[in-house]
């Protein structure tokens, strides 16, 4: 199998995942959808007290998750969350991978069947950083959040905080909680405007429920 | 620890299966657990068998709580010799790199069982032994049997052993289907279940496979109509062109390409002759010859029906998600990119009727060029990936690193 590589690497994500496990209620049944390592199921499990599932389309991610004794299947998140039942998790988590699904509404709403609620977190690219690239080099944003060229990055729907809220108006997802991360990992005061948060967020980890 | 025989074979009569092959099917060098009428096995086919015998190695020792316990379930032509000298080979067990001290099913910490299949030719009621009621082999008088009429069969063993939950059932191929079986007949008594390179039914394509091997045994004249132990005879040939043919569909093209390739056997150039030129058929033609020396033609017969009958969903209305409803077991389902005899996409249907039924599975796919035998093989990532299982399901089963 070719798998593609797994969208940015986990360790610039820790300050998005910490985020996620608070949002986590503890001893609930928990799928995580694009699990990489395990990084974040095993936080959640040492955390949380999580009954833990993933799903992960690299085979070695899944190696190194089963290895460690985590439930972990190898699938795509664009094609295997039909086979799961209505209702069978208390929360369905999709960490840093959205931006690489090839639907990501039919993700999330499938995220919403599946479980009761739904925490998405993704890179913002409506940063400002990210605009200043584009708009001072011309060029498609590389750094090191972002660190694939073009034409050989797996994420290939990037969108901004503004984007993502508007498509939960759409699949009638409600938002409970959102949360933006500065660059420094830092949180953005829940009191401040969409347009600030879609500016400075570099990092969005939004908690949805139908 | 098990009773276990170092005898090795002695050269074959050239018509017969050597005499400790023959011997094992009613006198095994393992441990034996019998069963008379008053305990009948009930079979699929609606007949019983009044006597049955099981033999069984077992290899560690079973903890206080006796919850440590796995049963091994071994594939077609395997034995319950996993991991000691095989008492007619004289070979290691034919999983002596998973199953030991320290091993990914580690015996220092579980206690591992793993019996002869029923049809078998090791010691468990099979074709080759004697039937009580006449004496002599029951050859083809034994009724057809089924995976879940060797399930049935462990289950009274552990009955007898006094183990009712197994910690884990594991087995590769058709001992694979023995794990589905198990996980679906009897959930409660199956805490964890490792099926690798299984499927939940035998597809069409494997089923011609089977019948070609049958045809190669019962047109071999020594057959005699299925009754050659009793005349003396053996279908020599005719299993081994079965055993040759089988063993294609255990490797791949990659892997017998890159061992055998176009390379001649001890010569420079073609003989434009009939002879073993090439060395991948001088290499099927030891697989056949010696497999016959330790392998009941008519058991041959006999297991590949069972897995031809084997069709887990069609016992569930024809959905496999029912067969697992409810389930509280944790599984982890394991495939070979390159094992096209149960590929990839036949364990992961069962993947897909686990998350339907809602179970706790894990599913890795080994990269690998070996084929369906890779289960049998030096496979570090398949090793890892049952030791993290494992471990984690002791855990969750409460069972130390010491019995």
């Amino acid at each position: 199998m070719n798998a593609p590589p797994a969208a940015p690497p986990r360790n610039v994500a820790r300050d998005d995942l910490l985020a996620i496990a608070e949002l986590v209620a503890p001893g609930t049944r928990v799928l995580d959808v694009g699990c990489g390592d395990g990084s974040l199921l095993t936080l959640l499990e040492a955390t949380r007290g999580v009954d833990g599932r993933g799903i992960e389309i690299s085979q070695k991610g899944v190696n190194e998750c089963v290895a460690r004794g985590l439930s972990v299947i190898q699938g795509d998140a664009d094609t295997d969350l039909v086979d799961y039942p209505d209702d069978a998790f208390d929360f369905v988590i999709l960490s840093q991978t959205l931006q690489a699904t090839r639907h990501p509404r039919h993700v999330v709403e499938q995220m919403l069947r599946i479980g009761q609620k739904a925490i998405v977190s993704f890179p913002n690219f409506g940063h400002w950083r990210i605009r200043g690239l584009i708009t001072f080099t011309g060029r498609m944003p590389v750094n090191n959040n972002l660190p694939y060229a073009w034409y050989e990055t797996p994420n290939i729907h990037f969108c901004t905080i503004r984007d993502f809220v508007a498509l939960c108006d759409e699949v009638h997802a409600h938002i409970e909680k959102g949360i933006a991360l500065n660059a420094k990992g830092q949180r953005i005061g829940l009191n401040a405007p969409w347009w600030f948060w879609n500016l400075f967020g570099q990092q969005a980890v939004f908690l949805l429920n139908r | 620890m098990a009773t276990t025989s170092d005898t090795a074979s002695a050269a074959p009569p050239p018509a017969l299966r050597s005499n400790d092959a023959l011997n094992q099917a009613d006198h095994p060098a393992s441990l034996v657990a019998c069963f008379g009428p008053d305990e009948p096995l009930l079979l699929d086919s609606g007949h019983r068998l009044d006597h049955l015998q099981i033999a069984y190695q077992t290899y560690g020792t079973l903890n206080a709580e006796r919850s440590n316990a796995i049963l091994v379930c071994h594939a077609l032509t395997g034995d319950q010799h996993v991991a000691n000298t095989h008492p007619v080979t004289g070979k290691p067990g034919w999983w002596t790199d998973m199953v030991g001290s320290g091993k990914p099913i580690d015996t220092d910490r579980y206690f591992v069982i793993c019996a002869n299949v029923l049809g078998g030719c090791m010691g468990t009621t099979g074709p080759a032994s004697t039937n009580p009621a006449t004496g002599e082999a029951y050859a083809v008088d034994l009724p057809v049997i089924t995976v879940r009429d060797m399930v049935r069969s462990q289950a009274k063993l552990l009955d007898r052993l006094g183990i009712e939950t197994l910690f884990s059932v594991a087995g590769g191929s058709m001992g694979g289907m023995q794990v589905l079986q198990w996980a679906s007949t009897y959930p409660d008594r199956v805490f964890s279940a490792l099926p690798i390179a299984a499927a939940a039914r035998h597809s069409s394509q494997n089923i011609a496979f089977h019948e070609v091997g049958r045809q190669a045994v019962m047109a071999d004249p020594e057959w005699r109509l299925g009754r050659y132990l009793r005349e003396g005879a053996s279908p020599r040939k005719g299993l081994a062109v079965a055993r040759m043919a089988a063993h294609i569909t255990y490797l791949s093209d990659d892997a017998l390409h890159r061992k055998f390739g176009r390379n001649l056997q001890d010569r420079d150039k073609p003989t434009f002759g009939f002879d073993a030129d090439f060395q991948i058929e001088s290499y099927l033609r030891h697989q056949g010859r010696t497999f016959v020396d330790r392998f009941d033609a008519n058991s041959y017969l006999y297991l590949t029906r069972a897995m031809d009958y084997f069709d887990l969903a069609a016992d569930y209305d024809g959905r496999l998600a029912n067969a697992f409803k409810g389930t509280r077991t944790r599984f982890c389902v394991v495939s070979f990119t390159s094992d096209w005899l149960f590929p990839t996409v036949e364990n992961k249907a069962v993947v897909r009727a686990l998350n339907a039924a809602a179970a706790s599975v894990s599913f890795v796919e080994i990269e690998t060029d070996r084929g369906h035998d890779a289960f049998l093989l030096d496979e570090p990532e398949l090793y890892a990936t049952i030791r993290g299982f494992l471990s984690s399901a002791a855990h969750a089963r409460g069972i130390g690193t010491k019995p």
